[in-house]
Formats: C-alpha cells, structure tokens, sequence
C-alpha cells in the first residue's frame, strides 16, 4: 500500500525502447519489469498462468505477457512496436517493446525514434551479434541519449564474470567507433530475475544498479532552454466571435528553446520577422514558452503565416531544396533513384524526388569484416537498410541537423499513390560513423 | 515581463507532457483532416478528450463535432451529462442509436442481451453517411493486448476494418494521416495515458464527471462476477436476487455489460487511491464483453469498433 500511495507522486517520465529478439529472453525481461515492479495486475497475471498451464509450463510463463496478436500469428507478421506502461515510486515508464525478428531494423527506429533510452539485450552464451550491432547503429542513428547493455542468462554461464567482461569490452569498443560513450552495463538473468529489479546474490563481483535501478535514477535532460528556438506552426485559432474578434494565434508544440514575449521570430520560408506579442498556454496567459510545451503564439505584426511555416529564433535553419540525410527505408518496395515522394518534414508536407542513393551502410558485420563500411555502388535502398540519400523539393524547407534537433531534423518519404510511409529520414551530412560525404555540386 | 532567471527550464510533469503531446495530436487532425469527429460516450476517457480539445484551440470553438453510439442502455445520469456539456459548449452532436438498426433489422438482439458488440455497425454507418475523415477515439494502450500495439493514427479501409499490415510506421511526432476516398483515420490523442494519469488529470484540471463515476448507493444483482445495474434491457433475471450496495463504476458503457465495484470512493482522491491500490485492470474487473474470449478486443478492433 505504501509503495502504490508513493506511486503517485511519481511524476518523471522515462521513454525508452528494448531491442532483441525472443531467443535474447526480451519477451521474459519485459515480463519480469512488469511483474516486479507490480505493474501487472492481478486479472493479467490470472490469464498468463492459465495460458502457462494449458502449454504445460509449472510456472507462469512471463514472455506471455508481451504476446503476440493473434493477426500476426495468422499473418506470421510482427506490428514494429508495443508499448507498455509502469510506473514505481520513483518513476513513470512507457517502454516502447520492439520485436527481434523479421522487421527488425524498422522496429528499433521506430522504437527508438521516441525514446531516451535503448536496452540492447544479448544472450550471454552467444555474446555480440549481428544484431547486437545492428541495434547499437541503431541506437547511435537515431541519437538515443543513453545505451544499456544488459548481458543476459548470465545463469547460464555460471554467472561468469570473465563472460561478462569479455562482452562488454566488444560492445563497448563498438560503439565506440559509433560514437555513443555513454553505456551502462548490466550482467542480469531476466528468468531468474538477477538484476532486473532485486539485486543478484549471485554476481558479488557486479557492484552497479540494477537495470530497474538505472532505468529509475538515469538523468533525462530536456533541452536546454538557450537552444535555437524553433516553432511549427500547426494550426492557425482564429475565433472571429466575441471579446476575441480580433485574436489570431499560431498553435504549435516548441521543438526546441524557450520563446518570451518580446523575442522577435523569423518567419520561415518567407523570412520575414515578427515580435511575440503573447503566450497562451492552452488557455492561460505566460511570459515564457519551453521546449515541449503546447503552445499559442501571437504577434505583434499582421503576417501571413499558416501551417507548416516555422517561427524560429536564434541561429537559424537552413533553407534549402536540397535535402542530404541518412534514412532507413521501412517499406518492402525499395527506394530508388527518380522515385517521387512526399516528404513530411514538422507540419509541412512537400513533393519531393530522390535525386540520389548515395550509399548503403552496412551495420551488422564486426569491423574488421567490413562493418560500417557505405557501399557506393548500390542503386536502391531495400526495407531494413541503413543509408544515405539526396532529395530535391518542390519547395524550400528550413531544416536544422538531426544531431542538433530532433523534431526539425527528421522527416518521412511517403508514397503520393497509397500514402504509404517508404522511408523515416534524419538531416545531416555528418550521419552514421563517417563525416564524409559524397561531394556534391 | 517577470525577472529573467539564468536558466528557466521548463520541468514538465508527466501530466504535462502527456497534456502537450495530446494537444499536439489534435492539432494535428484539425490541420490535415476535413470532417474530423470525436467519439463522446460521455465516459471518463472520452470526458477528458473533449477537456483537451477544448484547451488545444481554446479560445476558438472546437472545430470537431462529437459523434455517440448510443446503446439504448445507457445511465441516464450519463446522457444528462453528455447533453449539458455539448449545450455549454455549443457543440454539434450525431447520435446514432443502436435501437434503429435493431428495429428496421439491420441488427439481431443478442441471446445475452449485450448491446456493446452491436455497437460497431451504427457507428461505420454514421462515419460513412457523415463522411467522417478522423474518428477521435479514447483508447489507450495501457488496456488492453490488442491496443498496445495501436497506433496514435490507425488507419480504417472503406469497409471500417483494421489490418495489422496497412498499419503505418510511427516515428518521432510525424504522424501520416493519407488516406484514400472512403477510407478514415482512427486517432488515439490518449494513447500514452494510463488509468492512473487520466485520473489525476481530471483531478488536476478538476474537470466534471458524470456521478456514476463515484460511489452512491444503488439496486444491483451479481451476474458473471459482477455487480449490474437493473433495467429494461432484461435484467435481474428470477434467480439473481437485486440488493443495495455502495458501488462506483470505473468504466461507463452498455449497462448490460458494465459492471460497478464496491466502493466507499466519493470523492476524486478516493478514487485516484483506490485505483493505486486496485490489482485489476478496468477492464478485467468491469468489462463482460472483455472477457468472451482471449482475442475478443482484437477481433471487434478488426471489424472496425472503437
């Protein structure tokens, strides 16, 4: 009772993703998350058991309680991700859940698109994969701020620490080379539940935090607020009615830094600049604007402004009709060059042609075999890969690099004919391992 | 202006950026979409979605009309509700009542009575004949299996059906919303709240709900391990004795298949801790129509419910 009452005043939120297929025992640490953080409920628990008997299993099979659908059994598909939610006293959780097998490098982006933090899960028999490197590049792409490695079945290796090690310094020599320095690792057995919630008694030699422990105490940082303001425009609440006959206000989410009354924006693409004038914050007036927040912005001027222009302050975005950017294409139907697409960059949706494939980059082999190598010589992008594009718009698009922003470095190629999202796109030159890029005129 | 502080990070809470990303989501629909509509049952969930739309294009009107399937069996404390806010609010509102297809046969009453399953064909209908482009529902993935792996846009074909292999990647907060003539857009702005958080929001925002939401006295018989409430719609039968008990309701639906707990919870904080401390999910402990069968949820979603 005491841990539930606690539970309410819990109000930090983590979003982080899982990476790892079902034989790295992912299903069972999700399960084991959920279970001993008391987030599954009582009627949850019941069905798993059930189902647990009717397979002949003793114990309650925790990997049901991330299940698949019956749809994509039938189907002998994966949907990319599951999201699940709990929470503990310190903490609230929404764990984006992507499946191993079949899409995986689509899942983990999507996954990882939204989260702050990646647990790359490997089995401690098998050590570093393919895939343990495919979602490390992942996790690097998409610019997760924190890896944890979690080594698991470390059961089924005796608990070795030398095991443990020996994982560790691949995974981490890795990533360096990707650039992510900040790993945590953890040695954890997800069926016996060493180091998921309750420390092992197993592992003297581990002396770190649990995984939960980590997940819990982990520092999230927003943006800070002296970053380049950006702001899309979402909407334009125009009453014509009343006491706000005369009210005009730019709806959007901020992308990035604070904006106060008094800053002056530059509108974009248009160029013009205009003077906040006020704030309203879902109903209530401010004098301050942070990344995140749901905003209303009025200026001073009477511009012509609409949805998908961008308000932007401090150093501003590039304008451009040429767009270079490492994607990963989503989509059975390969991206090739000549390909005509939409492009949905924040709320501004554009024609767009791939002018070019510049590169495939390989993230699954080790180094030394060829890992991380940008094959030049391909002529289309294949769903799962990983590689570097050039577009053409049919109109200019004020972007900022993915490593700076998220939110107005990341777009979607859509298919005009179907709608169809093809390909999920980061801006940036300087993308995956190398700086250097194709030169172009 | 106030005095600048050196560095005036904005510390959201979770129900702040659960409140911003919904707010997003909205806008969103209103910028890409036609006829956009919000489900209004005048349960809890669809309450708050109203409470966000209201906010996110405050101080212009909303510019969605709410849409309500109505069972025929609803609590009469709820559609007073669902009729005093849409009058407050100055909101256009569809009923399409399940009792019409019923009566010119287009549907067959159930053996059990329950009109939840029935609820399906109405509202495809009122989404074509209204040529509804975005249905606003209240799902969120914390309830059950099938709806975890929902997306904030889930797209419907023509016949109002769900397949898992047209569902689009989402990434980031870019949310598609393409879609062909005929077919529509289903949009979950909850997706990401738990139980837990849309309470503390409406105790936060201190927004009104309808009173069966708390605990009051009431005539009740025990069916399927539940307490309902007697009614027209067949109900209690000769061997389920009727008895007065203190009871809440934690979900608002058909009242054939709603069920209320025992409760002492008259207040929101009662509720938000008996919530905390509850070992059973809303939909396990007051959804008949949840527990048919393992897949149930998945296979209405498939034929196009909520």
């Amino acid at each position: 009772m005491t841990s539930t009452t606690e539970e309410l005043t819990a109000t930090s939120l983590l979003r982080f993703a899982t990476a790892g297929s079902v034989d790295d025992g992912k299903s069972t640490l999700v399960g084991r998350l959920l279970h001993d953080s008391k987030s599954v409920l009582v009627d949850q628990l019941e069905a798993v058991k059930q189902a647990s008997r009717r397979r002949g299993q003793e114990s309650p099979d925790l990997a049901l309680l991330t299940d698949g659908l019956r749809a994509e059994r039938e189907q002998g598909i994966t949907i990319d991700v599951a999201y699940r939610y709990f929470a503990t006293p310190r903490r609230r959780f929404i764990l984006a859940d992507t499946p191993g097998h079949v899409q995986y490098t689509r899942n983990m982006v999507t996954g990882a698109s939204t989260a702050e933090l990646a647990v790359v899960l490997v089995d401690a028999r098998n050590g570093v994969l393919e895939q343990t490197r495919r979602h490390a590049a992942v996790a690097a792409l998409l610019r997760v701020p924190h890896v944890v490695l979690a080594v698991n079945k470390m059961d089924l290796v005796g608990y070795d620490e030398a095991v443990f090690a020996q994982i560790t310094g691949e995974f981490t020599a890795y990533a360096a080379r990707l650039g992510v320095n900040d790993i945590v690792t953890v040695p954890i057995s997800a069926l016996a539940g060493d180091n998921v919630v309750e420390p092992s008694t197993h592992m003297d030699w581990y002396t770190g935090p649990t995984l939960l422990e980590h997940l819990e105490t982990v520092r999230v940082d927003t943006d800070p607020a002296d970053a380049p303001a950006r702001f899309p425009v979402q909407y334009v609440i125009r009453p014509q009615r009343g006491e706000f006959h005369d009210y005009r206000g730019y709806a959007g989410q901020l992308a990035s830094g604070a904006l106060r009354t008094g800053d002056t924006v530059t509108v974009l693409p248009s160029g013009r600049t205009g003077t906040i004038s006020g704030i309203d914050v879902l109903g209530r007036s401010a004098d301050i604007a942070s990344v995140g927040q749901s905003v209303t912005l009025r200026l001073a001027e009477d511009l012509d402004i609409s949805r998908g222009d961008l308000l932007a302050a401090g150093p501003p975005p590039r304008l451009t009709q040429d767009v270079e950017a490492t994607v990963c294409h989503l989509h059975d139907r390969p991206l090739k060059a000549g390909d005509k697409v939409l492009l949905k960059h924040t709320t501004r949706t554009v024609r767009a042609v791939v002018k070019e494939i510049a590169c495939r980059i390989d993230i699954t082999a080790p180094i030394e075999e060829g890992g991380l190598d940008q094959h030049t010589d391909v002529q289309e992008l294949r769903v799962n890969d990983i590689g570097k594009v050039l577009l053409r718009t049919a109109e200019p698009l004020a972007l900022d690099d993915y490593r700076d922003n998220q939110r107005t470095g990341s777009f979607l190629l859509i298919d005009p004919a179907d709608g169809t999202t093809r390909t999920a796109g980061m801006v940036g030159t300087t993308g995956l391992v190398t700086p250097d890029w194709p030169h172009h005129v | 202006m106030t005095t600048v502080t050196p560095t005036p990070l904005f510390h959201p809470t979770h129900l702040d950026a659960l409140e911003a990303e919904s707010v997003h989501i909205f806008r969103e629909v209103a910028g890409e979409f036609e006829r956009p509509t919000i489900l209004f049952s005048g349960g809890k969930d669809s309450i708050v979605m109203l409470h966000l739309a209201l906010k996110a294009f405050w101080p212009a009107p909303v510019p969605f009309s709410l849409l309500h399937v109505d069972t025929g069996h609803n609590f009469p404390e709820v559609i007073e509700y669902r009729d005093r806010v849409v009058a407050e609010h100055g909101l256009t509102l569809h009923v399409a009542h399940v009792q019409d297809f019923i009566d010119d046969g287009r549907l067959v009453e159930r053996p059990d009575g329950t009109r939840n399953p029935l609820q399906t064909v109405p509202l495809l209908d009122a989404i074509e004949r209204n040529r509804f482009d975005a249905v606003f529902g209240g799902g969120r993935r914390d309830e059950e299996k099938a709806r975890a792996k929902e997306r904030v846009f889930s797209l419907r074909d023509e016949f109002g059906a769900w397949d898992p292999r047209r569902q689009r990647p989402e990434l980031w907060s870019l949310y598609n919303g393409k879609h062909a003539v005929g077919e529509h857009v289903r949009v979950f702005p909850l997706s990401n709240w738990t139980e837990l958080d849309v309470w503390q929001y409406i105790e936060r925002e201190k927004i009104e709900l309808p009173e069966i939401y708390y605990a009051h006295e009431r005539d009740v018989f025990a069916r399927g391990g539940m307490w309902l409430t007697a009614g027209e719609w067949g109900g209690p039968k000769e061997h389920e004795p009727t008895e007065r008990r203190m009871i809440r309701y934690r979900t608002v639906g058909d009242m054939s298949c709603t069920g209320a707990v025992d409760s002492d919870a008259v207040a929101i904080a009662d509720v938000i801790a008996e919530i905390a401390a509850s070992r059973l999910t809303e939909r396990g402990a007051t959804r008949a129509d949840d527990k048919l069968s393992e897949a149930a949820m998945e296979d209405r979603k498939r034929e196009g419910y909520f």
